[in-house]
């Protein structure tokens, strides 16, 4: 079978760590390729990515093209540009499909322009059917699906007339497969031709911190909003966390207002969770806070206002202040677990 | 010698502070209850253009914007607060532009200019979230970019060269690159500074004027200063010199196939008493169906 017209998803590697969104990606593009009856393909860049290729082949990837240089050892946004968009030239892939992380919104759009082709940013599905415009019908066309307006509303997007059809996506909200170490796929060493004036940047500094929060993979989430109120009454939800083994969320407001770092945060611009359990505390419940926690299984809102919007999607509603129900929570469970 | 700084602003609905009343019950956006406000990160790439402009004396800042007659109230808002020249990039050709046909128009603009150091812009928008006209406005400029940009660390005017750190993600890069080079801002750092009052007595009266003449093409090389305090430009598609195929609909390769509006439905709440015996019925509940423990 030809790779031409494949489904090809773009490698995040950081340091030789290769992105976890590339690995969801590469599941989806699996999904999506075998609707269309075409093959996955892969493209990674960096220096020295040959081992971390031979891992992500059991995932599977039926080509993988990579491309070796000192100069991308890092990702800058004009070479790899150059070289993602030769290798697209090369092969004509379909679909293409990018991690919606800062590397991979910087480089999409890069890259869209420079084919002048559709891009959707920070979709959350991706399904393949038929568009219909101006009495013309396009079949086995890609929708990019994403949440806009503040996330009131989801929209459809299709790129029906050019190829590739190309999009990010959200990481988190493509679950991840399992390798499959009989999996046959094929490396494919490509090359570029890169000269000094293809690398205008240079890295100075680069400092990064494992994520010390680990909300993706939570099972339970006890999360604050600003309705906690200060640094010290947010010490109550890290109890409750603690005591019944959950990871610690928060809403944009509350880390906005300090109470919280950063990590924490869930929703459009944090991260997007679904565990089996949610507990909102003083979350008021913005459109942007639900669009990364309505998945969860189950949800507890806890709030002192009784017409907060959270309400409307809790299975378990209390009014009341967080000083007098989480003890009461804590005492509970310590007594029934 | 002072630097050329150009600033892409935007006009946008009010998405991030949206209340109860914003939405109606059947789910769909209740426009009047959003008021249009400037894009907040691009407030703060304003704000660093001001910064340069105040350690590189002799520097210019110029804000552009591309939208309806209404995104006027942008560039007052820009003059209020220190911007030396303003122009609107207004016309129904433009109307429905995806990122790519709005990129396109906006280096139309920014070419019409001329010569430019550092073109700086919010990192993304709040209606659309999608940070894409930066990157895709730089790529059509074959200038390079630093995205996400939180300080700029050293800027040389003699060396050509600046530079800056960006967020990424868990922590942060410097990244050194040579201008001219497009920044997209992001909102950590650079915290807007108000408008003058003063400005706003000057400009509150500006009016827009359809005159691509009164400037010359090349208008910053030139060094040819306002003509008139009380002028915005207003520049349509034949101003920038735009192809009218790869501005609004018809250059725009991405089509919104539906919109579904987010309804929130509950599954029926259950409302806990916040009594002990409550609460601890409801966590016995969660322990026996394995939710918790």
């Amino acid at each position: 079978m030809t790779t031409k017209n494949s489904v090809m998803v773009f490698i995040q590697q950081d340091d030789g760590k290769v992105a976890e969104v590339s690995i969801e990606l590469i599941g989806k593009a699996r999904e999506l390729a075998k609707q269309l009856n075409v093959q996955v393909t892969a493209v990674l860049v960096g220096n020295r990515v040959q081992k971390i290729a031979e891992e992500l082949m059991p995932y599977g990837v039926n080509r993988l093209f990579t491309v070796e240089h000192k100069g991308l050892a890092y990702y800058t946004p004009v070479p790899y540009t150059k070289v993602v968009t030769q290798i697209i030239k090369k092969h004509a892939p379909q679909i293409v499909l990018y991690g919606a992380t800062t590397t991979g919104r910087d480089i999409a759009p890069r890259i869209a322009s420079a084919l002048r082709v559709g891009l959707t940013a920070d979709c959350t599905d991706l399904q393949i059917g038929d568009y219909t415009s101006r009495g013309q019908t396009f079949q086995n066309v890609l929708y990019q699906i994403r949440p806009a307006f503040g996330g009131n509303i989801i929209a459809t997007i299709v790129s029906p007339e050019r190829k590739p059809q190309m999009a990010t996506v959200r990481e988190g909200v493509m679950k991840m497969d399992q390798p499959d170490a009989s999996f046959k796929g094929e490396i494919v060493q490509e090359s570029v031709e890169l000269s000094p004036e293809d690398f205008p940047s240079e890295i100075i500094e680069r400092v990064q911190q494992e994520k010390s929060v680990n909300l993706k993979g939570a099972q339970v989430i006890v999360a604050g909003g600003i309705g906690v109120g200060s640094r010290e009454n947010f010490e109550l939800v890290h109890q409750l966390a603690h005591a019944i083994g959950g990871t610690v969320g928060a809403s944009r407001a509350a880390v906005d207002a300090g109470l919280v770092s950063k990590d924490h945060q869930v929703g459009q611009t944090g991260t997007t969770v679904r565990p089996r359990l949610y507990i909102a505390c003083g979350i008021s419940g913005s459109v942007q806070h639900r669009a990364g926690m309505d998945e969860s299984a189950r949800i507890i809102a806890i709030n002192t206002d009784p017409e907060a919007p959270i309400f409307q999607i809790a299975n378990f509603g209390i009014v009341g202040d967080l000083k007098e129900v989480i003890p009461r929570f804590i005492k509970a469970f310590r007594a029934k677990a | 010698m002072g630097l050329n700084l150009i600033v892409l602003v935007k006009q946008v609905p009010d998405t991030q502070n949206i209340s109860g009343n914003a939405m109606k019950e059947d789910g769909t956006v209740n426009r009047a209850a959003l008021p249009a406000i400037f894009n907040p990160e691009d407030l703060h790439a304003l704000e660093a253009a001001f910064t340069i402009r105040d350690s590189v004396p002799g520097s210019k800042v110029h804000v552009l914007t591309m939208g309806p007659p209404s995104a006027v109230q942008v560039l007052k808002d820009s003059l209020y607060r220190g911007a030396d020249f303003v122009a609107l990039i207004s016309d129904r050709r433009f109307a429905a532009a995806d990122t790519l046909a709005t990129s396109y128009a906006l280096k139309c603009a920014i070419e019409k200019l001329g010569n430019y150091d550092i073109v700086l812009c919010g990192t993304q928008a709040i209606d659309g979230d999608t940070a894409q006209v930066g990157p895709q406005t730089a790529e059509k400029l074959g200038i390079n970019q630093i995205s996400c940009v939180s300080q700029i660390v050293e800027l040389d005017p003699e060396k050509r060269s600046i530079t800056a750190r960006r967020s990424i993600e868990g922590g942060y890069e410097k990244v050194k690159t040579g201008l001219p080079v497009l920044l997209t801002v992001n909102g950590e750092g650079f915290p807007p500074r108000p408008p003058s009052a003063i400005r706003m007595m000057t400009y509150k009266n500006a009016t827009t004027e359809m005159s691509s003449a009164d400037y010359d093409e090349t208008y910053l090389t030139s060094g040819a200063e306002l003509k008139s305090e009380n002028t915005i430009a207003l520049w349509d598609i034949n101003a920038i010199n735009a192809d009218p195929e790869s501005c609004g609909l018809s250059g725009s390769p991405t089509k919104v196939r539906n919109i579904d509006m987010v309804v929130l439905k509950s599954e029926g709440i259950r409302m806990i008493e916040n009594t002990e015996e409550a609460i601890g019925d409801m966590v016995h509940e969660l322990v026996a169906d394995h939710t918790l423990g």
